[in-house]
């Protein structure tokens, strides 16, 4: 199988497992699922950090390590904000 | 088994971790937990990827400590209410690090290419590249506009604070002064004096202080077919990098004229929808850098964002084209305002409070306004008051109520309101005409019952909390002024329904203070 092939059928059943696991989340909870799942997003850090510590062509470096400081933002900044809102769902 | 095969296996133990977070997130009990795996699988592929080559750690490093910081900051800073605003702007740094990442990739393939050490890139890497720079750049600049909406800098007539002229002008002038400079740094052309033109019109557009232009739709279909076309052209010429970024600049056209007539109760829907964008475009760059956990993860995030949008527009029976496209605002058979209120009846802190000591069952219905007010406290503080006198209370939720999905039910989670005390509109509307008093802080289309009656409003058929039914209608709000949807609502003068003009937080307090005399 190629790996466009591959990569393709990965694509598609991780949406069907998006789908799957997330319309169990509840509505009180959907503001901590967007806040969360926007600091998985932040994965494009992994590229951005393969990218920033190996090009030596100075525009895609300087890009690269923009973008790693902007999905640093998103993964840290994500996680938290969606821990300290949680923290604060409690029941009687 | 080799470093690659390694860090492979450790991306899928991350991914692994990633589907565990949001399968936690189904229950408030687990989500703490949840949310620490997510945490965890995105500290292990960070880990894996620094080891897994010969990188060099500096810019790393620096990059990572630059943005951790800032992130670190605005969360832990931010209040509840304006939670809208900062996920809103989490979105367009995740966008924006896509397009950053994929036009880095393409940069530093055809300077290899050139240099002859590679022998090119192939067709995926092509297609994957302009998918990531289109929705990248939707997400960036459309995620702007929403967090100047939300933030109320853009888009507005009166006078700004100063840290609003700070972020509005200088982000214009830095869209600007970025585009023109990197045009230069490129050359003169053709090419170059398009991208030069989109970052200028960028600038331009985040400056005006209407929301809507004539022949706004026209612009939105015109500038999707360019940037599909620019992309096709790239695919079939990719060692033009230039046009990588005249695609880039047309998207980023398009996500500020998309997003910019959105606002009120639509952004719910926005923010989802770019929400869904972010994670799709982090998926292109999967296929970009071949690159499975970005794949999986991005993908998860796509369907999240869309099951969200498809949520939010069903609460609003409206379509996502209408949405996106449409008007909201009274149509010609729209009842006159005077009219319909002409039997409206206001009451005093103290006549209400006479009404709540026969009371058994009281429901409150909270919208926008209270977080406007910041009255969630002051709302837990007579919630536990009516309690303790023996009346049950619960509240309403609508799924558009505030300015994103579950706004709501955060604003009372902070003010320490149990969750099971949060109920869904579906649930409280089999239950509401047992409710003796329903009341409603800042909340208007979603309990306007023209929803159900007139086929012709602009809300027809909108699934809204049937407040009506109930035996008493509170209803605390500043003054008679339509909602978002601009019509009036004829709950306010039923017979059953009392007015309580005040500001959400002062009424309430009000309210606290009768109870507590009677």
């Amino acid at each position: 199988m190629s790996d466009l092939v591959m990569l393709f059928t990965v694509f598609v059943l991780a949406i069907f497992v998006g789908f799957e696991i997330i319309t169990k989340v509840p509505p009180t909870l959907h503001t901590p699922l967007m806040s969360g799942s926007n600091a998985i997003s932040g994965i494009t850090i992994v590229g951005a950090l393969i990218l920033a510590g190996s090009v030596d062509h100075p525009l895609a470096k300087t890009m690269a390590f923009v973008a790693v400081i902007f999905a640093s933002i998103n993964v840290v900044g994500g996680f938290l904000v969606t821990h300290r809102m949680l923290k604060m769902f409690r029941r009687k | 088994m080799g470093i690659p095969q390694l860090t492979n296996v450790v991306y899928l133990v991350a991914a692994v971790l990633f589907i565990l977070d949001l399968k936690m997130l189904a229950h408030p009990r687990t989500a703490v937990r949840g949310n620490f795996l997510g945490a965890l699988g995105m500290l292990l592929a960070i880990a894996a990827t620094l080891i897994s080559g010969r990188l060099e750690w500096t810019y790393v490093i620096l990059g990572v400590a630059i943005g951790s910081a800032i992130g670190a900051v605005a969360a832990l800073r931010v209040k509840m209410t304006s939670m809208p605003e900062l996920v809103g702007l989490f979105n367009g740094f995740g966008g924006g690090a896509s397009v950053l990442v994929a036009g880095s990739a393409l940069i530093a393939t055809f300077s290899a290419v050139e240099a002859g050490t590679v022998s090119g890139g192939d067709l995926q890497m092509k297609i994957a590249t302009v998918a990531s720079g289109i929705i990248g750049s939707v997400t960036f600049f459309g995620s702007y506009v929403a967090f100047g909406k939300l933030a109320e800098f853009l888009y507005v007539k009166w006078k700004l604070y100063p840290w609003q002229r700070a972020v509005k002008y200088g982000f214009s002038l830095l869209v600007a002064a970025g585009g023109v400079a990197f045009t230069a740094s490129l050359g003169i052309s053709p090419h170059s004096l398009v991208l030069m033109a989109s970052a200028v019109v960028i600038a331009g557009l985040l400056l005006l202080k209407r929301e809507r232009f004539p022949g706004m739709n026209a612009v939105k279909v015109t500038l999707s077919i360019a940037a599909i076309l620019l992309g096709v052209l790239m695919v079939m010429d990719p060692s033009n990098s230039l046009l990588f970024w005249v695609l880039v600049g047309a998207a980023g056209v398009l996500g500020v004229v998309l997003t910019m007539s959105i606002g009120g109760a639509d952004m719910p829907v926005v923010i989802a929808l770019l929400n869904s964008y972010s994670g799709l475009a982090a998926a292109a760059t999967g296929f970009v850098i071949n690159n499975n956990v970005l794949i999986i993860a991005g993908s998860l995030v796509g369907a999240s964002g869309l099951i969200l949008t498809n949520i939010m527009c069903k609460a609003m029976n409206r379509s996502l084209p209408n949405v996106l496209f449409g008007v909201m605002g009274p149509t010609e058979d729209t009842p006159d305002a005077d009219e319909v209120y002409r039997t409206v009846k206001s009451a005093s802190a103290d006549e209400i409070a006479m009404i709540l000591e026969t009371a058994q069952n009281v429901v409150i219905v909270p919208g926008y306004g209270m977080a406007v007010a910041q009255a969630q406290h002051a709302v837990r503080d007579f919630a536990n008051l009516l309690e303790a006198r023996g009346i049950n209370v619960d509240y309403a939720i609508h799924p558009v109520a505030g300015r994103m999905p579950g706004h709501m039910n955060v604003l009372l989670a902070e003010a320490d309101v149990p969750y099971d005390k949060l109920k869904e509109m579906d649930e409280v509307n089999t239950t509401l005409e047992t409710v003796d008093v329903a009341i409603v802080v800042g909340a208007n289309d979603v309990v306007n019952p023209v929803a159900r009656t007139d086929p012709n409003s602009p809300i027809a058929g909108m699934p809204i909390i049937d407040v009506d039914k109930s035996r008493t209608v509170v209803v605390i709000k500043r003054s008679l002024s339509p909602g978002f949807a601009g019509i009036p609502n004829p709950l306010f003068a039923l017979d059953n329904t009392l007015m309580f003009f005040n500001d959400g937080k002062k009424a309430i307090n009000e309210l606290i203070t009768a109870v507590k005399e009677l």
